[in-house]
């Protein structure tokens, strides 16, 4: 892999992001919502229940850490995507551009967009709901560690169905992490699921950062060995992931997709 | 003169389709080599199985003997191209596609690079211009900067005059016949324009449904099929392949 190569697609989204500034605020906007949404429910359900539950580290924080996932997943497919809207695959797939470097540029263009997201983020949550990221201890390292390369496996499979189906196909990558929320436990503990849910859960590596989120506010010991389970499994979904993409791009390139892709309209 | 282009048993199928029916050619250094044929002949399919974006059936591409299956990146480094259905992206400007694509094919002193082409393409006062918003003369002078930056061993240029003007294509191709003559590298241009061909191929290939049905020097080749003119000759070849197929 050639360093430089990685570095020209990163450069491409971040010349994208800062030269319009719809493309700009559109990371923030949903983030910004979702905080002051579920923000004031916190301060509500605080104030209005007699639980000795701290609803802020849970609601809240469980929320900033759900949307901090999907930004890494949104950062790598909106990057794809913005190769297939501006019909740029036949310039990107016919240049000495390795799969792997296209692949790591828009996964690090995803990283920088999160850690973007996720400042902001922290700095409402603070500013406003008195959220404080301490409360999670050094577990909040291996909890970003976990949907950092879990949210880079969902953007590279999201972008590997839509290089195989097409950029029609994008909206079958938006609500991904929508069907997945509910297996893996943001709001609530995966015995709540039904039997064949809780086995789902169990494999998908985020619901061990929400159970550890709800594990530290039940004061509760967290095992540091399940969080790092946590990592590995992510690390196994990103190499299934990559797989699947470098097996999407084989099947366009017999087939002659990609060039469909490039050269007719949106359909 | 070395090869850049070996093209050996090319053959594509699609189910019961076949695009390109095994072909073989070759490129050398300091020589343009037309690709004629009608619409749907196999032109396009061929050019898109040289960059590695169209796996073939059967045959082989070897770019400086890189075999584009096995050494893709090695082989797509030597190589540029510049197509009407492939212009740069809209969304960013004349000189950061430049300097992007400039990144993706390792250009040394890519500043310097990159000034001479907007230069030689007349293309400075556009370079804070957003390519989606220029005319599109401007994008493909555009695009076939971007394909000359890293002085490619290798040119393809599928029709790459096709949108330009009669005076800034008698330019370009003038670029272009100069590029090969002083340069390194070897050109496949495919046009429909037989005019264009004539100046500036020193050979051309006639493909149509998929064969190489002629081969040979755009100023002999209608004479020696008893023709008036490379038109002349390109509309019998296209509404008569099978005659020549037996020739």
């Amino acid at each position: 892999m050639k360093a430089i190569r990685i570095y020209a697609i990163f450069l491409r989204q971040f010349y994208l992001i800062r030269d319009n500034v719809t493309r700009f605020f559109q990371i923030f906007i949903w983030i910004t919502v979702d905080i002051a949404l579920w923000g004031f429910l916190s301060k509500y359900l605080s104030g209005a229940t007699e639980s000795t539950l701290s609803f802020i580290p849970l609601f809240l924080g469980a929320v900033l850490l759900w949307d901090f996932l999907i930004q890494v997943m949104q950062g790598i497919s909106m990057s794809f995507f913005e190769d297939a809207w501006s019909h740029n695959f036949l310039n990107i797939f016919a240049s000495p551009l390795r799969i792997s470097e296209y692949v790591t540029g828009l996964a690090l263009s995803g990283i920088a967009r999160s850690i973007l997201a996720l400042v902001v983020m922290l700095t409402l949550a603070t500013i406003i709901f008195g959220f404080s990221v301490f409360t999670y201890g050094v577990s909040l390292i291996f909890f970003l560690s976990i949907l950092f390369l879990f949210g880079i496996a969902l953007g590279i499979f999201g972008i590997s169905i839509v290089l195989r189906l097409g950029p029609s196909a994008e909206w079958f990558v938006w609500p991904i992490p929508a069907v997945l929320s509910p297996f893996v436990g943001v709001f609530y503990p995966l015995s709540t699921l039904p039997q064949w849910m809780q086995f789902v859960g169990h494999i998908l590596p985020p619901s061990y950062v929400f159970s550890g989120i709800r594990g530290i506010v039940n004061g509760e010991a967290l095992s540091i060995q399940t969080l790092i389970f946590g990592i590995v499994l992510s690390l196994v979904y990103i190499a299934v992931a990559y797989g699947i993409f470098v097996l999407a791009y084989r099947r366009v390139v017999r087939t002659g997709l990609i060039i469909r892709y490039s050269a007719e309209n949106l359909s | 003169m070395n090869l850049v282009l070996e093209v050996s048993g090319l053959t594509k199928t699609y189910k019961d389709i076949t695009a390109v029916n095994n072909i073989s050619f070759s490129v050398k250094s300091n020589e343009i080599v037309g690709l004629l044929g009608p619409n749907g002949a196999g032109k396009t399919t061929t050019i898109n199985m040289i960059l590695g974006v169209l796996e073939p059936t059967e045959g082989t591409v070897h770019i400086e003997n890189n075999n584009i299956a096995k050494k893709r990146s090695e082989a797509l480094s030597r190589t540029n191209f510049t197509a009407v259905y492939a212009q740069v992206p809209g969304n960013l400007t004349v000189s950061q596609n430049l300097y992007i694509f400039g990144l993706i094919y390792g250009v040394a002193n890519l500043q310097t690079r990159i000034g001479q082409l907007l230069q030689e393409f007349e293309l400075e006062r556009f370079k804070d211009v957003k390519c989606g918003a220029l005319s599109s003369g401007e994008q493909t002078r555009v695009s076939l900067a971007k394909a000359m930056l890293n002085k490619p061993h290798l040119l393809l240029l599928d029709e790459p005059t096709a949108s330009l003007d009669p005076s800034t294509a008698q330019v370009i191709r003038e670029k272009i016949k100069d590029y090969a003559a002083k340069g390194t590298g070897g050109v496949l241009w495919t046009s429909h324009n037989m005019h264009e061909v004539e100046n500036v191929c020193n050979r051309i290939l006639f493909l149509s449904h998929g064969k190489i049905l002629l081969e040979g020097n755009p100023k002999t080749l209608p004479q020696e099929y008893g023709k008036k003119d490379l038109e002349e000759l390109f509309i019998a070849v296209a509404r008569e392949p099978l005659t020549f197929e037996l020739t």
